[in-house]
C-alpha cells in the first residue's frame, strides 16, 4: 500500500473519543506513533490506558473519531482487511493471556499453524528459537498454569512476535514483576525493536521503563478525560506545560501546593 | 463499675457560650468507646446538630474528651458517622482535643470527599428488555456460528479437525456411565408404569411395545439430550467464560483468528455428532431395563422381543434421531452462547454456566414440543 506514509507515521489516532456504555472514559485523543518508537501510554491508575490500548488493538470499537495503520482506517476497513492488519500485529496482555489449555509450543505456534505453509518441523524450530529469545529454551511442553507469572508474562511475548510483528503492543509488561525481572524485560523489548524494526506501543506507569526504552508517547488525565501532553518521556519531564505530567514523571518530586496551583492554572 | 464506664456524651453547659461565639459548642465524651461496648448512635446528635447549625453560619462542635475515655475502631466509625451529618447539618467537628491519633485517624479517612453514591440501576425480577437483549443475542451468536459454519464448508474457516475429535472424545464416551445408568433406569420406569394400567387389561405382553417406542421417540434422546446440557453445555460456557476472563478470547481476536471458528465451531460440530449416536446407544440400554422389568412379571424374553420386532420400525428409531440432533445443536448454541457472552469476573463465569444449563434444557423441551407436533401432523 502506501508504504512512504507508513515510514512516516505507523499509527496516527485522530479525535477519538472512548466510551463504557455512556460512560465517558477519554476524549479527543490526537497523536501520531512513528515507525520505529517505543511510544508509551502513560497516565495515572484508571485513566483509560488499557482502554485505549484496547481500542488500538481493533477489540472495541470507538464512540468517535479513527485510528489510522499506515494511513488505513481500521474500523472502517471491511472484516478481511481488519484480519489482515490484525495478523501484522503482536500483542502481549496483562496476564500474559495464554491458551491455558496448551503447551507453551503449542501456544507459540498457534498463528503460525494458522498463517504460514511451514511444516511442523519448521514451526517447531521457530517456536524454540522465539521461547529461547525471551529466556524459556527447554519449556516448550510446560502448561501455563505451572510456571510463574513473569515467565506467562515472556512466554506471552514469543507468542505476539511469533510472526515477527509490524507492531508490538505491550499492556503493562512489568507490573507484578520485580525490578529486575522487569528491567531485563524492559532491555528486551529494546533488543527487538533495534532488531526487528518493529513500532512499539507500550501502556505502563512505571517510570523506570518509560525513561528507560520511551522514545515518544502520551500522557492522559483522570480527572480531565484527556491527553494532557505529547512527546518523549524526558521532554515531557523538562518542558511540559501541564505540573501534574511533570510532577508524574518525576515521582512527585516538586512542592506539591506549587504542582496543583499552577496544574489549575495551566488547565485554565 | 461497668455501667460507670459505658460510653456517653454530654454537652458542657459550663462553656456554653454567652453573646457573640454562639456557633460552638462543646461536647464531652465520657467512658469507654469500644467496639466491644454499646455505642450511642451518631443520630443522637441530631437534636443538638440541627440546633448548632441553624445558629450560626460558621458553627463547630468541639469534642472533648472526659473521664475515663477510652476509644478505638468503634469510636472512629461513630466520629465518621457523626462527620458526615454534621457536614449535612452544615456544622464543623473540631477534633483536635481528641487524643492524637484519633485526629490522624480521623484526617485518614475525611482526606478523600466520598463519591457520590450512585443511583441503583432500576431491577425487577425478569425485565422485557432484558428478555430483549438475550433473544437478540442469541439470534447474533446464530447469525455469527452460521457465518462460520459457511466458512467452514467453503473452506476458509480456521477450525481444527483435532480439536473437534478433542471434544467429541469428551462429550462421548467420557458420558457413556452416567448414560448407561439413568437409561436403564428410565426404561424400567416406563415399563412399571405401562405394566400397572396394561395389566387390568390383561395387555401385558404390550409393554414391549410402550418401552421401545417410547424409548426410540422420546425418551432416548431427551434424557440424553438432558444429561448433555448439564454435562456438556456446562462445561463449554465454562470453559469458554473462563478464556474470556483471561483474555484468551482477545488473544485470538489479536491474532486473527475468529473465535467462532476457532473455539465455538468444533464444540457444536461434536455434539452434533455425539448426540444421535448417544441417543442410539441409550435406545438399546432403555429397552433392556424395560425387558428385565418385564421379563421379573409376567413376560418371556422371546415374548418381549419378538413383540418388539413386530412393532418398532426404523421410522421411530430415525425420529428420536432427528430430534437428538437438533437437541445437540440447541445445547451446544446456549453453552457457547453463554460462554462467550460472559463477564469478566469468576462470579460471570458462575452466572454464564447457569445461564447454560437453564436455556439449553428450555430450548430443548420448547423444541421437542414442536418436533411432536410437527410428528404427529406429518404422520410420521
Amino acid at each position: 500500500m502506501d508504504i512512504q506514509r507508513c515510514s512516516e507515521s505507523a499509527i496516527q489516532v485522530r479525535n477519538l473519543t472512548l466510551k463504557y456504555g455512556t460512560r465517558l472514559i477519554q476524549q479527543d485523543l490526537n497523536f501520531d506513533v512513528d515507525a520505529g518508537d517505543i511510544f508509551v501510554i502513560m497516565g495515572g491508575s484508571g485513566c483509560g490506558k488499557s482502554t485505549l490500548l484496547k481500542h488500538m488493538i481493533g477489540l472495541y470499537k470507538p464512540a468517535e473519531g479513527e485510528i489510522l495503520y499506515g494511513g488505513q482506517n481500521f474500523f472502517s476497513s471491511s472484516e478481511a482487511e481488519q484480519q489482515k492488519m490484525r495478523r501484522s500485529w503482536g500483542v502481549t496482555y496483562q496476564s500474559g493471556a495464554l491458551f491455558s489449555a496448551m503447551t507453551l509450543a503449542e501456544n507459540v505456534a498457534l498463528p503460525l499453524q494458522q498463517f504460514s505453509n511451514l511444516s511442523v518441523a519448521e514451526i517447531r524450530d521457530i517456536v524454540s528459537y522465539k521461547l529461547a529469545l525471551v529466556g524459556l529454551a527447554g519449556y516448550e511442553d510446560y502448561y501455563p498454569a505451572r510456571i510463574s507469572g513473569g515467565m506467562q508474562k515472556r512466554a506471552g511475548l514469543a507468542r505476539a512476535i511469533a510472526m515477527d510483528p509490524d507492531i508490538l503492543f505491550f499492556d503493562e509488561p512489568s507490573a507484578g514483576l520485580d525490578p529486575l525481572s522487569a528491567q531485563r524485560l524492559d532491555e528486551l523489548i529494546l533488543q527487538l525493536r533495534d532488531s526487528t524494526g518493529a513500532t512499539v506501543v507500550i501502556v505502563t506507569h512505571e517510570l523506570a521503563s518509560i525513561f528507560a526504552i520511551g522514545s515518544n508517547g502520551v500522557f492522559l488525565d483522570a480527572e480531565t478525560r484527556t491527553q494532557l501532553d505529547t512527546g518523549s518521556p524526558e521532554q515531557m519531564l523538562n518542558h511540559s506545560r501541564h505540573a501534574k505530567v511533570r510532577s508524574f514523571l518525576a515521582r512527585g518530586e516538586m512542592s506539591t501546593t506549587h504542582n496543583t496551583l499552577s496544574g489549575r492554572e495551566a488547565r485554565s | 463499675m461497668q455501667t460507670n464506664n459505658n460510653a456517653h456524651w454530654q454537652l458542657d453547659t459550663s462553656s456554653k457560650p454567652s453573646g457573640q461565639e454562639s456557633g460552638a459548642v462543646t461536647v464531652e465524651l465520657y467512658g469507654a468507646w469500644l467496639i466491644s461496648r454499646a455505642i450511642p448512635k451518631a443520630t443522637e446528635l441530631d437534636e443538638l446538630l440541627t440546633e448548632v447549625g441553624n445558629s450560626c453560619d460558621e458553627a463547630m462542635i468541639h469534642l472533648v474528651p472526659g473521664a475515663g475515655f477510652e476509644w478505638d475502631t468503634g469510636f472512629m466509625s461513630f466520629l465518621l458517622q457523626l462527620h458526615q451529618r454534621a457536614v449535612a447539618f452544615g456544622v464543623k467537628l473540631d477534633p483536635s482535643r481528641l487524643p492524637v491519633q484519633c485526629g490522624q485517624l480521623f484526617q485518614l479517612a475525611t482526606a478523600v470527599k466520598p463519591e457520590p453514591p450512585s443511583a441503583p440501576a432500576a431491577r425487577s425480577i425478569v425485565s422485557l428488555s432484558e428478555i430483549a437483549d438475550l433473544v437478540k443475542s442469541q439470534l447474533h451468536f446464530g447469525g455469527e456460528v452460521t457465518l462460520a459454519f459457511i466458512a467452514l464448508l467453503s473452506g476458509r474457516a480456521r477450525t481444527r479437525f483435532a480439536d473437534c475429535l478433542f471434544f467429541f472424545q469428551q462429550t462421548g464416551p467420557n458420558a457413556i456411565p452416567i448414560i448407561t445408568l439413568i437409561s436403564v433406569l428410565v426404561g424400567m420406569i416406563l415399563a412399571y408404569l405401562g405394566l400397572v394400567q396394561l395389566r387390568q387389561f390383561g395387555a401385558q405382553v404390550y409393554i414391549a411395545d410402550l418401552v421401545a417406542i417410547g424409548m426410540t421417540r422420546e425418551m432416548g434422546a431427551l434424557m440424553t439430550a438432558v444429561i448433555l446440557a448439564g454435562r456438556t453445555g456446562a462445561a463449554y460456557a465454562a470453559q469458554l467464560g473462563t478464556m474470556q476472563v483471561n483474555e484468551e478470547v482477545d488473544a485470538l481476536v489479536t491474532l486473527g483468528i475468529r473465535p467462532v471458528e476457532y473455539l465455538v465451531l468444533p464444540r457444536i460440530l461434536a455434539l452434533v455428532a455425539v448426540m444421535p449416536l448417544l441417543t442410539i446407544y441409550s435406545d438399546v440400554l432403555g429397552i433392556a431395563g424395560g425387558a428385565l422389568v418385564a421379563v421379573g412379571m409376567d413376560l418371556t424374553f422371546t415374548q418381549f422381543f419378538h413383540h418388539i420386532s413386530q412393532t418398532l420400525s426404523f421410522h421411530a428409531i430415525l425420529a428420536g434421531c432427528f430430534k437428538s440432533i437438533i437437541f445437540g445443536l440447541l445445547i451446544a448454541m446456549a453453552g457457547c452462547q453463554a460462554g462467550m457472552t460472559c463477564g469478566r469476573s469468576s462470579a460471570a463465569v458462575g452466572e454464564a454456566t447457569t445461564r447454560a444449563v437453564v436455556l439449553g434444557i428450555v430450548y430443548l423441551v420448547v423444541a421437542d414440543a414442536l418436533l411432536n407436533i410437527i410428528y404427529y401432523k406429518l404422520g410420521i
